[in-house]
């Protein structure tokens, strides 16, 4: 063990392992976590050399064959429960992607969810026993997030009771689903249904794209790899071009959707019902956002306090760099919003299973509000976290670089959350549309409840007009105080961007170009209103804990989240006349002050995470601090050292010291 | 060819080939660019797959390949100007060899003496000698002072015994140490005659020149698979008893006689020109980064559409949308700002270097501190810049195809290597801080920072009640005037908290430490300010209506953008009112609209070939879609209908289950 880090442990002032329980969940979670690691760290089959040290094809390999054996452990181990099942994997994981994700994750619940009674009699066994192994195609080409757009056919012909499915243009051919490429032999396709001279939009089909026998791809299927990637190397995401590809009527999902023998459609009764699942996968994401943070705050903090560097005092031995004002800026900070986050999915986790009784109850009445705050949490985390991965691989200087950090890789796999399931920006207005409705109703003299209750008229009726006209009631000691600053502030940029769609509006404009011309308002209010929600979860969060120790260091953070939240904000506050510059200069000394003081438990903080190495894979982060001697370990083992003169220098630098 | 883009092309408002010319400095540099750059892309050793579908070795493999190749051509074509074979190496993207060429000979020219000259310059030149420049080490990067090699004078043999004495010490990162080296210079602090006399460059032959089998006693080797460079053999180094002769030592300065007597170099300054310059490139190179980024999103922007503005009307291009101009005119504007702050900086560095190899080093100090910041605001922003050009590709920005990428790893590296960024900052701030002190001492300061001198800073606003604002957000002279009264007023911020730090009765230092946020947040306002400065001052220099036109959009939006990114700065310190900051956000959406049938001619006048920017979303002629198709079917995976892995395991572990 290093002694800087031993010391670093030695003067944390709270219990370590009581905030790994509150961020678990629970003591019991904690310890069926912790068993459910054991399980994949001590088995054998589970080693294997660092992924990046080999080719694409090989990773694909590996990963294909680590998600088999995967697959028949968690059999052979009974572990069914989702998520349990997402415990195992994450580790299995490491920072790397799984071959069949999308079999587990969109193409079983899929059918589980949209099977009428016969199909799911058929398809849930074949797919279950790995016969049927699927994928689900939605993005085109030249279509992503508007599913209108989808050009994808499936023409019903009622002779032989068949669909013909189409991908009639270049832009149409599905791009992008993950195990589409080499590892699917099925897909549910999303595609336009015709059906007796009609267009009745996207619907899903259930399309065989290999033979199940020989995985040769079936005639009129055209499938392949699209190629590497910034990230995703293990994952043979994919293309599919159907050429009159014919599937039986019943491979439509039918449970609520029909087309009818004669080619009769039959409406589904509510379109809502697919918001739900849209809602899970956004508050996944949000979860995703606090643990590629917290791993990367775990290895930056850990090398921070290992790694010694220039000099403060001249004479003195190089201090940690942790020690440095400017890394501890930049990375407490960070920290902070890492458990902000890991609170934040916590609580959209504990909803969408409230609301998903209440649904399943014919309530719809809370969706509304949790879609919209769903889309933008996606956007507002995934933004900042990928932003935060790099600061953390930066303040790690040229070792963050090395992929021996694996900070490279926790990177290229999350910052894929800003484009997928929904492109951040698309996602921000979105939450925007909410808000706007939201205040329109109560401009118009309607109550609102809810999260976007502070739109009322009477709430925003006390919000200050300016600098001069009012004094200034912040107290920038107070988290209370500091969210109802966040509070008032979102009030008011929402409040900006309805008056610039209103000012449109009076140029003439129609709803639409006003709505377009106003995107970058509605954009900082969405932003602002996610803002207000994080340090309202966060300090609502500290209300639950009861130990004293975790009580104080959560408060620290939760402060240090909020006012560096102000400081990077700072004209958002002072433009709406919230805080006085005077206050602006406290905030800026007191952020010093809360840098200084969680200084001695930075490290317990990001134990307290509990990645075991295992998991981390980084030899920076490593627990016991022994970064070096790792570091030089691992670069032997890259395949460039092989040999100890690559073949390259026969090839062409003797030859070509030959002709000069 | 697209009809967007050729819509896009027609609606243009300037001549793009004129503000090409004034990119490359005239219309003789732009031929002569052309030239070369023909020279390369009709060679077909040249081609190549793309190096994103090869493995690691494959890439170190045909990198070097084309290294060679280069050589023999450069020499074939007689291209010896350092700023044309840069253009060159460049284009071929060569990498292993970059230190032979960019750090390997210059040092032998700046630093060996005459007698050294005729011992290894023409080895190195014919490649006999292939070398690096070895200096950092694994526990040592920014500082200097720490590196541990030593290099001891063994006066019995007349050798320098060369070792690593710790793990910290193995030299870890120099580009072509691993593999293709096999002799590097190596920075070691020397002891002669039982004294440490600190750092200084020895040339160590790590490789037989005739096996390339290393030596005795030396450990090389490759440091494995990093973010980017997957084509450069970054080494390690670790040195066991290692004995060189004294003639090893670069001796040009500081010399070593037979007899182990140490001899002081004349002056220590001489070392700043070269890091000088070395930055300065880095700035260009943001600027390059930056534009090629932007032209694969702009181009991208404007062929694919998307979800609909108006309900019932065909879907949009991208780049109608608020957002997504919101996204990549600033950075456009940013991309032509660092072009002419890279021009700049490369006229001040050949300006001075003539000054100081006059023995005139008065002006390099202002140039070195400003180099340091300027190298790590550029590199910052552009590096963000290119992940908000990728993500404004959506899905597709994610693929290899997109070369965003590979030219985000590629690029961001510059952030934390030839000066980690926020020690650069923290070099800017001292250079500031000592100015400011300098002027509250009554010194008339000139040059850069002349601002800082009690008589500018006395015009300063107090606070938003006491003075009525003058800042005119419409006028770019006014902007400037504003850039520089917030940097006025945040060097002052620091070196008041430095003030009251050492009023609580702490060290020197650490009251330094203890500002170094308000330190770093001074430097980057003054960088803000000679940006939008520069990139002013360039709008005097053109002459053609059109062009000047549109730059003025440019600069304005760049100004503007700026402004409402670190709007509180301004508001606090009373330069601009809570009225005027609306008026900002509503003049930026004006010049936005106003930009938007100039956004892909200013890109095409970046002037980058496809095969340079290597993007199947920047296509010059908008066909994306058929192309993308066509890339992807040759990817490695698709080479079997039926990957292997298959057989392996999925179909056994049907059979189990």
């Amino acid at each position: 063990m290093n002694p800087d880090i031993t010391r670093e442990r030695e003067n944390a002032t709270f219990n370590v392992e009581k905030l790994t329980h509150i961020l678990d969940g629970g003591i019991e979670k904690t310890k069926r976590r912790r068993e459910i690691e054991s399980l994949v760290i001590s088995d054998p089959d589970f080693q294997s050399e660092d992924l990046n040290f080999l080719s694409r094809s090989e990773r694909y390999d590996a990963a294909v064959k680590k998600s088999a054996q995967m697959i028949l452990k968690l059999r052979e181990y009974g572990i069914s429960d989702p998520e349990e099942i997402y415990c195992y994997k994450s580790v299995f994981r490491g920072n790397h992607q799984e071959a069949l994700g999308l079999h587990f994750s969109m193409f079983l619940p899929t059918l589980y969810t949209q099977c009428n009674k016969e199909q799911f009699k058929k398809w849930v066994p074949l797919a279950e026993s790995f016969k049927a192994m699927g994928t689900y195609a939605q993005t085109e080409l030249g279509h992503g997030t508007h599913l209108r757009g989808l050009e994808t056919t499936a023409t019903y012909d009622p002779a032989t009771q068949e669909f013909v499915l189409n991908s009639p243009t270049i832009t149409s051919i599905k791009w992008w689903p993950g195990g589409l490429g080499k590892t699917s032999n099925h897909a549910i396709v999303l595609a336009q249904l015709h059906t007796q001279g009609k267009c009745h939009g996207l619907h899903a089909f259930i399309v065989p794209l290999r033979s199940m026998n020989t995985h040769i791809p079936l005639p009129g299927v055209v499938v392949g790899d699209i190629g590497p990637k910034f990230g995703f190397d293990e994952v043979d995401n994919g293309y599919l071009k159907l050429e009159n590809v014919r599937i039986p009527r019943e491979h439509m999902l039918m449970k609520y959707a029909k087309v009818e023998a004669d080619g009769t459609y039959v409406k589904p009764p509510s379109a809502k019902l697919t918001y739900g699942t849209m809602v899970f996968i956004r508050s996944m994401i949000v979860g995703e956002a606090s643990s590629a943070l917290a791993k990367s705050c775990t290895i930056a903090i850990r090398y921070s306090s290992v790694r010694h560097q220039s000099e403060i005092r001249p004479g003195e031995p190089e201090p940690q760099i942790m020690d440095y004002q400017t890394q501890q800026y930049k990375l407490f900070p960070l920290l902070a919003t890492a458990y902000a986050y890991k609170f934040v999915g916590q609580y959209m986790n504990q909803v969408y299973h409230r609301i998903t009784g209440d649904i399943s109850q014919g309530d719809f009445s809370e969706l509304p509000e949790l879609h919209a705050l769903s889309a933008g949490l996606k956007a507002f985390t995934t933004w900042t976290a990928s932003e935060g991965i790099e600061v953390c691989r930066m303040a790690c200087g040229g070792h963050g670089y090395s992929r021996c950090s694996a900070l490279p890789d926790i990177y290229v796999n999350f910052v894929a959350t800003c484009t997928y399931e929904g492109e951040n920006t698309v996602m921000m207005l979105q939450t925007a549309r909410f808000l706007i409705k939201s205040y329109q109703q109560a401009s118009a003299g309607h109550q609102l409840s809810g999260i976007v209750s502070y739109l009322n008229e009477s709430e925003r009726r006390l919000q200050p007009q300016s600098v001069s006209s009012r004094p200034t009631v912040v107290n920038v000691n107070d988290l209370a105080s500091l969210v109802e600053a966040y509070k008032l502030r979102a009030a008011k940029l929402v409040e900006v961007a309805a008056k610039s769609i209103h000012q449109e509006l009076q140029k003439r404009v129609s709803q639409e170009d006003a709505w377009n011309n106003s995107a970058i308002d509605l954009v900082r209010a969405s932003n602002a209103h996610c803002h207000y929600v994080v340090v309202k979860l966060f300090a609502a969060k500290l209300g639950e804990i009861g130990d004293t120790g975790v009580h104080s260091v959560l408060s620290t953070l939760a402060l240090l989240y909020a006012l560096q939240g102000i400081q990077q904000h700072s004209g958002d506050f002072l433009q709406t006349g919230l805080l006085s510059v005077p206050q602006l200069s406290q905030v800026s000394q007191r952020l010093k002050e809360l840098l200084a003081q969680l200084r001695p438990n930075a490290v317990a903080l990001v134990d307290a995470f509990d990645y075991c190495d295992e998991m981390l894979n980084s030899v920076l982060g490593r627990y016991d601090g022994n970064v070096y001697e790792h570091m030089f370990e691992w670069a032997r083992r890259s395949p460039l050292n092989k040999t100890e003169v690559h073949e390259s220098y026969h090839k062409y630098l003797k030859p070509l010291q030959a002709k000069l």
